[in-house]
């Protein structure tokens, strides 16, 4: 195992330094000064000039990029220029709000696609079946900030069930309980499209194990079925399964962007599109760089988790 | 013992195949019907969009205040108006116009991007598949949706370079497609056959790889025009895609969320319509890759 784990994190060098040559070279291309930018159009045109000699923008690109890796690795993401604080603070800060509601959904989204899954292909056909065929359509073809727009209206406007927006209440709240209030209309929003791919993929992954000569021989000998499905099938299923839900891991992870603006939660997304708006170019490349980097460690621990399913996969 | 046991499951099964047969047939009906609905739908937006500069619609950027936030059915406007007065209806018509041309736009030049690329790196090894395949594994090291709004982040707002940036998250789907499908034909005896006939690459390619792709290109593609309209309104709606006043299903929706509670129509309209064109597109997606691809039909 931990042979796989060195070759799988030599793999990951080129990935990253290719990560961060998009991230600079995106945003160092863009249109506009920065200097420009950060000193408003009532600078003069000496004041800019040393200005971009001082940041260094008149070296050549490939002088920027190491000079920018250099302070990258040393945890130095640069200025906000928009907040006028460091960007890494700000993003960490933030990356924690993302992550609680996509780690949410993420969980949300597991077991209830895992569970709606066995149970659809234990009752193939079934009303259920049907349903969540239907369900998984609608899923792929419903905007998600629209769905989120459409609960917020039902459950916080109409209703008065839950908070609208926010991840605290602005005035008295703070603990856990008003965390999980805040969080229950964006999580099931960003879970929603994910509940219904990662049903339909349990579903087929189990049909093909239900059928399978072993199960036929475990009915022969008398199992209960309940532990047929879950100890026998589930546990062989469970690598394509692991695979979609690593893949919904980083499509959650993106997708929150358009959640978090909806439900005003204060995420990456939300500070990533405050800074693009801005023209803040650190802080746009920071919030890219971590989500980046985090999707990153996201792909590695779900080829972590293959190879400890399936041995054969750790000694190929 | 095991006779008994085989003609019994033989006897007791013949029900369950017929059973089991009738209802794949009324399954199978029920997804054409679905399918000629859903393209229908699709064919009757298409006209639409397409006549709207001739169609009796209000002017879809005609700001009229007194007649703000008016409710669907009202005089004059049967689907009511926005927050500055402008003709629903006659946003939603021209809204579709921008959609259906990010959805297939993007798509295509995704389509053409990936499919060049997906052929150099699958018929030629060495460097050309090296490069090809580690920049499809770079973009897809990144959330879809992030890396488009980093690259509109670059380029600036805007219909077109969010759909220059959908199209360059877009492209690695159809690489990986086409160089799998490459990889294995090139390796059939008719192509080794015009190899050893001294043909060059560009007819070999032309004339002997090109057409194996058609059909997975073809399937890919039906699916994916619905997931680009998703995206590319998903980039309106933050503010990245298209710029007032023109009217998008997305940047309406985004506008409208203020007014939601007061008037919901100006929320639920533009959604409804990026919801059905996309469901549309996806049944008619699916409905492609069944007579295209049988292996895989569900």
């Amino acid at each position: 195992m931990s042979r796989f784990l060195v070759r799988r994190l030599l793999l990951l060098a080129p990935v990253l330094m290719g990560v961060s040559v998009i991230v600079f070279l995106v945003l160092h291309l863009a249109p506009g000064d920065p200097a420009e930018i950060m000193l408003g159009s009532q600078a003069t045109q000496e004041d800019r000039l040393r200005l971009r000699a001082d940041l260094g923008l008149d070296d050549p690109l490939h002088v920027q990029y190491g000079r920018w890796l250099g302070h990258v690795a040393r945890g130095d993401l640069g200025r906000s220029l928009w907040m006028r604080r460091p960007v890494l603070g700000e993003v960490l800060v933030r990356l924690k709000a993302t992550l609680i509601l996509t780690g949410t959904a993420l969980v949300l989204s597991s077991i209830g696609g895992v569970a709606l899954g066995i149970l659809s292909a234990t009752r193939p056909n079934s009303w259920l079946d049907r349903t969540s065929a239907v369900a998984s359509l609608f899923g792929a073809s419903m905007p998600v900030f629209w769905l989120g727009i459409v609960l917020m209206v039902v459950f916080s406007l109409t209703l008065g069930w839950l908070p609208a927006s926010g991840m605290y209440a602005p005035y008295g709240g703070g603990d856990v309980e008003d965390l999980l209030r805040h969080l229950v209309l964006p999580a099931l929003t960003l879970a929603a499209a994910s509940v219904t791919i990662v049903s339909r993929l349990t579903r087929s992954a189990m049909l093909e194990v239900l059928g399978q000569d072993y199960i036929r021989t475990a009915r022969a000998k008398g199992l209960v079925e309940r532990r047929i499905v879950v100890r026998h099938a589930l546990k062989n299923a469970l690598v394509p399964i692991v695979t979609v839900i690593g893949v919904q891991a980083g499509y959650l992870l993106g997708g929150a962007v358009l959640t978090e603006t909806v439900f005003a939660w204060p995420g990456v997304g939300t500070l990533m599109v405050q800074g693009i708006l801005a023209r803040d170019i650190p802080l746009v490349q920071g919030c890219v760089l971590v989500v980046a980097l985090t999707f990153v460690l996201v792909n590695l621990f779900v080829d972590l988790l293959y190879a400890w399913l399936d041995p054969r996969i750790r000694y190929e | 013992m095991s006779d008994v046991v085989l003609g019994t499951r033989a006897v007791a099964d013949a029900p369950v195949v017929a059973r089991g047969a009738g209802h794949s047939t009324r399954r199978a009906m029920s997804r054409n019907l679905l399918a000629t609905a859903a393209l229908a739908a699709l064919l009757l937006t298409l006209v639409l969009a397409l006549a709207a500069p001739w169609l009796p619609l209000a002017d879809p950027d005609a700001v009229d205040t007194p007649a703000r936030l008016r409710p669907p059915l009202t005089p004059g406007s049967p689907l009511g108006t926005d927050e500055f007065g402008r003709d629903l209806l006659s946003r939603l018509v021209w809204g579709a116009r921008v959609s259906l041309l990010a959805g297939f736009g993007t798509a295509g030049l995704a389509m053409l991007i990936g499919v060049t690329l997906g052929i150099l790196g699958g018929y030629y090894s060495g460097w050309i598949e090296t490069t090809v395949m580690r920049l499809t594994d770079i973009l897809m090291a990144f959330p879809y949706i992030l890396l488009a709004i980093a690259i509109v982040a670059g380029l600036g707002p805007g219909l077109r370079n969010a759909m220059i940036a959908i199209a360059i998250v877009g492209f690695p789907l159809y690489t990986r497609l086409v160089r799998s499908v490459v990889l294995s034909v090139r390796e059939r005896e008719f192509v080794e056959a015009a190899r050893a006939l001294g043909s060059p690459d560009f007819v070999i390619l032309g004339r002997h790889i090109v057409p194996h792709l058609l059909s997975p290109v073809i399937v890919a593609f039906s699916l994916d025009v619905g997931a680009k309209i998703l995206a590319t309104a998903g980039l309106s709606f933050l503010g990245l895609g298209t710029q007032p006043p023109t009217a998008d299903w997305g940047s309406m929706l985004a506008t409208g969320r203020q007014f939601v509670v007061l008037r919901p129509h100006v929320v639920l309209l533009p959604g409804l319509a990026i919801f059905v064109i996309v469901l549309a597109l996806n049944l008619v997606g699916d409905a492609v890759r069944d007579l295209l691809d049988p292996r895989t039909a569900s």
